[in-house]
């Protein structure tokens, strides 16, 4: 993105910001259910990002830690506990989860990490199934309430979105905080060469922990805000192809770009919607899209844009060589 | 002259070889110690199993007195213990002066203040100098992965630098590096061991190198030392000779 001029990219993030606050106050119900859920599977993952995009550690399981998430939400708020407690529990008990799934990625990578994630997920599916006392089986939750904040009642489908791009704003800062500071760095340091990151004093360990334990975290507060938008939850909605929906989005939209999961994100929710009209033809179109962009551009949508600045930028660097060597020529 | 580096009796079994096969030696503060042998002799090894990369099968490793055997790489690294790999080892999608902030970063604070406090800790200052003395100032923004393999060697070894390490392992520096760029690399570590008095060892197959760079040569060959002394010294004695050019 560096090929923009500063003021111009602040004025764009400005426009979609206030886009996404007064656009949708015409919108009917679908429409703001159909945006409250993108805000939501962004977050999951922005939180699936940092786990595979960044730190470079591939995760089937965070469709897993959304269930966690939407579950903790849910038993806690119809036991009339207020929706940001349920929220800092879901946080952490994902974060906990994600932590002690992190160990498999100290011993194991690549596919073999993929399938043990791919089993933890499986897991995670016939707990939210099978204990029926807690998470209440096949027939799940209903009547999960929406919050009250500031005292203002949120039931309405505009004021719940609102809640969902909030949460969404304060996520996407404090990821954007994260991945310029030494974290970050390091993150990308485990993705990019742990050997060397190693012998430069970088604790693999406990970075691979974190990463897992974060991006877990962030799937378990889109979880959090998925049970209250949907308000009934069964295990259905979490079990492997959530995961996979979230590793297309992170893949589609960039893996490793700070945009890449909310482009994403849009895709996988927004083109079902547009394609509707194409009828049974809708998945089919979707599965050729998915895989000319990748073998096009198997660094997402992001990654083209990327290439065509570095392009742009390789152009205008020959170009100031020719200018340099015609005064050399000239010279002599 | 103290020791900082004590290796005594190490040993690394393969299966049923045995790579590096009881080896004593210590390294003074302030020298430049060589270690030389012929390809498959046991000097990779020996660096990984002092680093920690590899757990060794017997012996012990002393840092300033202290046992650090089986410490992690990462924790021997904050002890001021770095090193260069023989391959190239960078970060090859971040750029060059990224690669050197991050080459420093965890000597400062601690995990907590790297999360909250300043993104780059006032490391870009140390890593433009850093920068300047490698004369790499042309590419520091440019992805380390697109830099010729003698310039991505020389931030290998910018960056082993740049936690202020008291010893560096350096594994085959000159390999695959031009004549030019080799005197260029020889002046600057010449230049850190004096000022900074960082201690370094060596392993290089570049005699010349070796010879012009080091206060003390080692050999070794079959996992086992041959021989250790002046560079005049070893280059006479006729075991390092029968070694080298055999029978």
């Amino acid at each position: 993105m560096s090929g923009f001029a500063k003021p111009l990219k602040i004025a764009l993030g400005l426009a979609v910001i206030a886009a996404l606050i007064v656009v949708p106050m015409n919108f009917n119900r679908y429409g703001l259910f159909i945006l409250s859920q993108w805000a939501v599977m962004s977050i999951a993952a922005m939180g699936l990002n940092l786990t595979l995009g960044y730190a470079g550690q591939v995760s089937l399981a965070q469709g897993a830690f959304v269930g966690i998430g939407a579950y903790a939400a849910a038993i806690m708020t119809t036991h009339g506990w207020p929706l940001p407690a349920a929220i800092v529990v879901a946080i952490a008990l994902s974060f906990a989860v994600g932590w002690v799934l992190g160990y498999p990625a100290l011993r194991v990578q690549h596919h073999y990490l993929a399938f043990v994630t791919l089993a933890f997920s499986t897991l995670a599916f016939l707990v939210f199934r099978n204990e029926s006392w807690l998470t209440g089986g096949i027939y799940g939750i209903s009547n999960i309430p929406r919050p009250h904040i500031f005292g203002i009642a949120t039931n309405k489908p505009l004021p719940f979105y609102y809640v969902c791009l909030g949460s969404l704003a304060i996520v996407s800062l404090a990821v954007w905080w994260l991945i310029r500071s030494p974290w970050g760095r390091a993150f990308m340091a485990l993705r990019e060469n742990p050997l060397r990151a190693q012998s430069l004093g970088v604790d693999t360990r406990r970075y691979t922990l974190m990463a897992f334990a974060i991006g877990s975290a962030l799937g378990g507060v889109a979880g959090a805000l998925y049970a209250p938008l949907t308000q009934y939850i069964d295990p259905v909605p979490f079990n492997l192809s959530l995961s996979l929906d979230l590793l297309m989005m992170v893949i589609v939209g960039g893996a490793g770009f700070y945009f890449g999961p909310f482009l994403g994100a849009m895709i996988a929710v927004l083109l079902p919607e547009w394609l509707r009209f194409t009828e049974g033809y809708y998945l089919m179109l979707y599965a050729v899209a998915v895989m000319l962009l990748l073998i096009w551009s198997p660094t997402g949508i992001l990654g083209i844009l990327d290439r065509a600045m570095a392009a742009r930028r390789t152009k205008a660097a020959s170009a100031l060589r020719a200018v340099a060597k015609s005064r050399l020529e000239t010279v002599q | 002259m103290s020791a900082v580096l004590e290796v005594t009796n190490i040993k690394k079994n393969f299966g049923g070889i045995s790579a590096v096969d009881g080896v004593s030696f210590d390294v003074r503060e302030g020298e430049i110690l060589g270690l030389i042998g012929p390809n498959g002799c046991g000097k990779s090894t020996l660096f990984n199993c002092i680093l920690g990369q590899l757990t060794p099968s017997g012996g012990e490793v002393k840092l300033d007195g202290k046992l650090v055997t089986g410490l992690r790489p990462s924790e021997l690294n904050k002890l001021g213990v770095s090193r260069t790999f023989q391959l190239l080892q960078v970060f090859p999608k971040l750029s060059v002066r990224e690669n050197l902030i991050l080459a420093g970063q965890e000597h400062q604070g601690n995990m907590a203040s790297r999360l909250v406090g300043r993104s780059d800790a006032g490391l870009t200052e140390a890593a433009n100098q850093m920068i300047g003395f490698f004369k790499l100032d042309h590419l520091a923004d440019e992805p380390a992965g697109g830099l010729s393999y003698g310039q991505q060697k020389l931030l290998d070894a910018a960056m082993a630098f740049m936690g202020g390490p008291r010893l560096v392992l350096l594994d085959e520096p000159a390999g695959g590096v031009n004549p030019s760029m080799l005197s260029d690399l020889k002046e600057r570590l010449v230049a850190i061991n004096r000022e900074k008095n960082a201690t370094f060892v060596v392993i290089e197959h570049n005699m010349e190198f070796v010879m012009s760079l080091c206060s003390r040569v080692m050999v070794m060959a079959e996992g086992k030392v041959l021989a250790m002394g002046r560079p005049d010294e070893v280059r006479k004695n006729p075991a390092v000779i029968e070694a080298y050019l055999g029978h």
